[in-house]
């Protein structure tokens, strides 16, 4: 039975992220999670605006919130863990009344705060158990082998998010798994990328996001696959900066896990706009599919 | 009635914020009120002289005195009235301390509601009777619950004054954590040859009877006179024909079962005996990972043993005991670090426990004494010991500090060094805390002569790379990051209360903490009793603690029992229930509501009545309060003594 | 190193205004370091976190908010998840932000710029217009080579869009932009 929910795309599913917010829907489509879109919503403001004021923060959320609120959904759903986490913690800072007062008067819209908010991993590993998806994979991502990265904010501050372990958190692992690939134990899994200084400080940027790339090469990875769209546009836009800055060759993809799931589940590669992806994925996509490591071995 | 009134100023205590003179003053007009007057300090040597010539100057037959808690002075007073040969339950303490000065500030309306206290005891000791206690006999038997070494301690000092000891332990085998260590600090003296003989002294003490793999059941009755069951746990063998041979461990086929005694470094046979200087020594069979028991086949072990000792059909037992004072001295356990994820969680094989490490110290351990990486059996090199893992950390619910930690883990840096003389030891550490004797220069000496680098600072988390783990911590001194390669990692883990502490807490009627550790009597004055008559504590069930002190509890225990038996009868608590027959319909609701089992139904002339048995009741007032009948009168709070209080506050 | 005089320093308004602001208590922090063992972005920090933690409790108001620290810090939340007093380090980074902003002692301007040049993009479309947000960060700041080399990547692979995706009612967003301001 499928359910509805209030669909928050985030301002990068417009540009720089637009294959995420493309796959999403084609998997949401496929495993039977109705997505409506929240109309005319507002950019949450982001880091920038949580950084600026929390009230700010609070009442550009606000807007979304009492939009959805007027949706027959049974929640809101985003892909994005930064705008999850401005979405999250406004809705629970709004259980105080005098903010509440503050918010309302500068939203000038009643704002219930009440509806559930999660991710759109989160919904789909409730959704659906990874023993289900899996009967519906029709191209297994077999001998594929991924590291997972969830990026800082996925799962952490834990009680904000309620969502998967802080430290180590297994539902992409999970999925990942069932739809075939070889998921390999990733110890930089909530690691943060630093993307939000990217503009800024390119040199940190590259320091932390080397790190990871470095982490995922040594254990032998065929790609890194995420659900954050600032961590991806990091690792894959950047990855040449990175490499540039410190003396590395990586060219490892870095694929959405909505675009891999969609490949398991029978979508094509034009559909999931593999296309769009910096560094070429066509060399781990070759693996897919390819006979597993045991038989090429023999 | 002339009754004398005495309102104490406890230095400032009161008299800061209490007019006392003026609560004297206005004492004087109560009924009854013979004489009235403020004093000093009432529990000094002059402030009782004081009203013991009152009592003889103005023929007084009650007192009343106006001061701190009764928890505090009431039986100092019972006693002052004695020695001037009143009954003691002639005399009522108003609380003006505790109940008055030190949680109001306003002194008109302080020695208004202290006048009132007053007046009530007043009204309340016009009702009183002279009560008289009774004797009952003790039986002198000890049952000591938990064998490790402050039980064994506690036993042994016992069975050495002479005393009938049962000691239950749950475990196959007594000695507890001290057992499992490998060398102790600030001595470095092998643990088990330190303790080995103490434990044999328990297995050949005539006055001791062990209970091993035994837990408490349920335990009746009251000081003097417990009534205690024991269940004896199936162990699938024989104890009497058993010899400890350990022909069995060698032929059982089934090798992968949980080594408790080592922590679960390495596994052990389904049939066991843990470590070879187990007392009792006795093979033990576990029976989820026994062949036998769980698929009903092989009984390799029946075949071969050469005094035919396997039981397989064997069951649990329940015996009875009855003793006249217990000492629980259950210990503790330690924190369970998966709870850290940032740690792994317990998903990196050389990440373990500093216990697990002493299991690799241990000559007797599962590795012969070599330190070797569970992961591939390699001698480490560097090895970083975090400390406070799951200690002084509020969000995992322990913000308490465990106590020997810090001195366990200097031992263990130590250790390392002398194992491995080309190793590095990486401590990170919080506080330093070292406030026993010798302990201090101990730590000292771990830095000093073996090169421990101590680092002040948190480890935010453990990530493997290469073989080895990074661990990233912090150097608070320096203010900056630092990151460890380490080959092993060993986390200091904190103490908590046993498992099935509260349960046990329950059975015996006694309090404990937040965190399930038992509350003593007093936490100054009253270190190993408990508020719970003939009931001691001994070790680290009240809190953690060191071996020392452990020991210090056990001997502290014993005394305590020592002296509690030095008398032949005790004197039975006269402020009990008692039944009006006459009014009595015979209802039982009494029976059934009261939580000590202390009223039995008995007949009197065809008529079912309540009677109270004096010595079991512990004088709570349940059956008073729903006797429908007012039959049923707790001596000391009649209802006329409670009515007459209350009548004193609210006259109209 | 300068004497830090307790007395003279300890600017008692300034810790009351980050406790109310944050809704957290500092001085449940016991010094154990856990929030720069596990911060990525220490090695950049003049101030490591713990140590702006401690200068908190010791209300060194200028000495915090002229740190470069609180603009480096990434509200990534590992100081958050993993402090054992559970301390919000995160949101007392935020408020210490919001606060040097008022106090004009924004020690990263970069930092700034590019944050006010997101969010006029968000006031002006409703939504971030990525590419309108770099121009305008490179106007305030003069760099013009900012991820230049990205640029014709990003153009290629139609990752930045020309035009803004603005929403139907921007206006909305205008006046939310406004009524804060006004009760600033």
């Amino acid at each position: 039975m499928s359910k509805q929910y209030a669909y928050y795309p985030g301002c990068s599913a417009m540009g720089s992220s637009i294959e995420y917010d493309i796959s999403t829907r084609a998997l949401c489509k496929s495993l039977g999670v109705e997505l409506v879109d929240i109309p005319d919503w507002n950019c949450c403001g982001s880091t920038p605006a949580h950084a600026s004021d929390h009230l700010l923060s609070a009442s550009l959320v606000a807007r979304n919130l009492a939009i959805a609120e007027s949706m027959d959904v049974e929640g809101i759903i985003t892909p994005c863990p930064s705008c999850l986490k401005n979405l999250k913690t406004t809705s629970l800072r709004m259980q105080r009344k005098d903010f509440h007062e503050k918010v309302e008067s500068i939203v000038e819209r009643p704002v219930r705060a009440d509806l559930p908010i999660r991710s759109v991993l989160q919904t789909v590993v409730e959704h659906c158990s990874p023993q289900s998806i899996a009967e519906h994979v029709s191209k297994p991502l077999k001998s594929l082998k991924v590291v997972p990265y969830y990026g800082c904010i996925m799962n952490r501050p834990p009680d904000v998010m309620t969502f998967d372990d802080p430290e180590n958190p297994t539902s992409l692992d999970r999925l990942m798994g069932a739809l075939g690939a070889e998921v390999l134990p990733f110890p930089h899994k909530v690691d943060c990328c630093g993307a939000s200084l990217g503009l800024v400080r390119r040199e940190l940027v590259t320091r932390l996001s080397g790190r990871i790339l470095d982490a995922a090469a040594s254990l032998g990875a065929d790609a890194i696959v995420t659900a954050c769209p600032m961590c991806q546009l990091n690792l894959d836009l950047r990855q040449n900066q990175i490499n540039r800055a410190n003396g590395t060759q990586h060219s490892m993809p870095i694929f959405y896990y909505t675009q891999l799931a969609g490949l398991a589940l029978g979508q094509s590669e034009s559909c999931l706009r593999m296309d769009k992806l910096c560094v070429s994925p066509a060399k781990a996509l070759q693996q897919v599919g390819a006979p597993a490591q045991e038989e090429r071995a023999r | 009635m002339n009754i004398g009134v005495f309102v104490c100023h406890c230095g400032s205590n009161i008299a800061g914020t209490v007019d006392t003179e003026k609560v004297a003053e206005a004492a004087r007009s109560f009924p009854d009120v013979a004489f009235s007057t403020d004093t000093m300090y009432a529990c000094s040597e002059p402030g009782q002289a004081g009203i013991i010539d009152a009592i003889k100057e103005y023929g007084l037959d009650g007192i009343v005195v106006a001061s701190c808690t009764p928890r505090m002075h009431e039986a100092t007073f019972r006693k002052t009235l004695e020695r001037a040969g009143l009954n003691k339950y002639l005399f009522e303490m108003a609380n003006i301390r505790e109940h008055v000065s030190w949680i109001g500030k306003d002194k008109e309306a302080n020695t208004n509601k202290a006048t009132e206290l007053v007046k009530m005891a007043v009204a309340k000791l016009r009702n009183n009777t002279e009560l008289h206690a009774g004797e009952f006999e003790i039986n002198k038997r000890v049952m000591v619950i938990g064998g490790g070494v402050a039980g064994i301690q506690a036993a042994l000092d016992c069975a050495d004054g002479g005393l009938e000891v049962i000691l239950v332990e749950r475990e196959s085998s007594i000695g507890g954590k001290m057992a499992k260590l490998d060398k102790t600090f600030p001595t470095v003296d092998c643990s088990s040859c330190i303790l080995g003989p103490r434990m044999v002294d328990v297995a050949q003490h005539p006055n001791i009877t062990l209970y091993a793999m035994s837990e408490v059941e349920s335990v009746n009755g009251f000081v003097g006179n417990f009534d205690v069951s024991i269940r004896k746990k199936a162990t699938y063998v024989d104890w009497e024909a058993c010899t400890g041979c350990g022909q069995c461990m060698e032929k059982c086929p089934s090798k992968k079962a949980e080594d408790h005694f080592n922590e679960g470094v390495g596994t052990t046979t389904a049939i066991n005996i843990p470590f070879p200087q187990a007392i009792p020594k006795k093979a033990v069979i576990n029976a989820n990972a026994c062949i036998m028991l769980s698929k009903g086949k092989c009984g390799a072990c029946a075949k071969l043993c050469p005094t035919q000792a396997i039981r397989f059909e064997q069951q649990d037992e329940v015996v009875q005991e009855q003793v006249g004072a217990i000492i629980a001295a259950t210990g503790y356990d330690l924190f369970d670090h998966t709870l850290y994820g940032e740690y792994g969680g317990g998903r990196y094989p050389d990440v373990i426990t500093s216990i697990q490490y002493e299991r690799l110290l241990s000559a007797s351990g599962p590795t012969g004494g070599h330190i070797k990486r569970p992961s591939d059996g390699k001698e480490p090199r560097n090895v970083v010991f975090i400390q406070c893992v799951g200690s002084r950390d509020p969000s995992v619910n322990r913000p308490y500090c465990s106590g020997f930690c810090c001195m366990y883990t200097a031992k263990q840096a130590i250790l390392t060094k002398d194992h491995i003389p080309d190793s590095q030891s990486h401590v990170f550490y919080m506080d330093i805390r070292s406030p026993g004797k010798l302990y201090d220069e101990f730590t000292r000496r771990a830095m000093e002569e073996y090169g421990a680098r101590y680092i002040r600072g948190r480890v935010s988390t453990i990530q493997p790379r290469n073989g080895h783990y990074v661990v990233k911590g912090a150097d608070t001194i320096m203010g900056t990051q630092v990151e460890v390669e380490a080959d092993l990692v060993v986390l200091a883990v904190g103490a908590e209360a046993s498992k099935g502490a509260g349960e046990l807490a329950e059975k015996l009627r006694i309090s404990y903490d937040g965190y399930g550790f038992f509350m003593e009597g007093h936490p100054k004055l009253k270190p190993v009793e408990t508020n719970t008559a003939g009931v001691y504590l001994a070790g680290s069930c009240q809190g953690p603690k060191d071996i020392p002190s452990s020991v210090a509890q056990g001997s502290a225990a014993a005394s305590k029992v020592q002296s509690l038996f030095s008398k032949d009868k005790l004197a039975s608590d006269p402020q009990v229930s008692s039944v009006a027959m006459q009014r009595c319909v015979g209802c039982a609701k009494c029976e059934s509501t009261c939580p000590f089992g202390a009223i039995e139904m008995t007949e009197f002339r065809g008529m079912p009545k309540a009677s109270v048995v004096e010595t079991v009741c512990q004088g709570c007032g349940v059956c008073a309060v729903t006797c429908p009948q007012g039959a049923i009168q707790l001596q000391h709070f009649t209802d006329n003594q409670i009515l007459a209080e209350v009548n004193a506050l609210c006259p109209y | 190193m300068p004497t830090s005089s307790t007395t003279d320093r300890f600017d008692s308004n300034f810790l009351k205004e980050v406790q109310e602001g944050s809704e957290q208590n500092l001085t449940r922090c016991y010094q154990c370091g856990n929030c720069t063992a596990g911060c990525p972005l220490s090695f950049a920090y003049d101030i490591p976190v713990n140590r702006i933690m401690r200068m908190l409790q010791a209300g060194e108001k200028h000495a915090v908010l002229s740190s470069k620290a609180i603009w480096l810090c990434a509200s990534c939340e590992t100081c958050t998840t993993r402090c054992p007093n559970e301390i919000d380090v995160a949101r007392i980074m935020d408020v210490l932000r919001h606060m040097a902003r008022r106090e004009g002692l924004v020690a990263e301007p970069p930092v700034r710029h590019m944050w006010d040049a997101f969010l006029n993009s968000v006031e002006k479309y409703g939504r971030v217009f990525e590419a309108g947000m770099m121009a305008n960060f490179v106007r305030r700041t003069g760099r013009f080579w900012t991820d230049a080399d990205l640029a014709p990547v990003a153009l290629g692979k139609g990752k930045l869009g020309l035009r803004p995706h603005g929403i139907k009612h921007p206006d909305e967003v205008q006046r939310i932009f406004a009524r804060f301001r006004e009760q600033l």
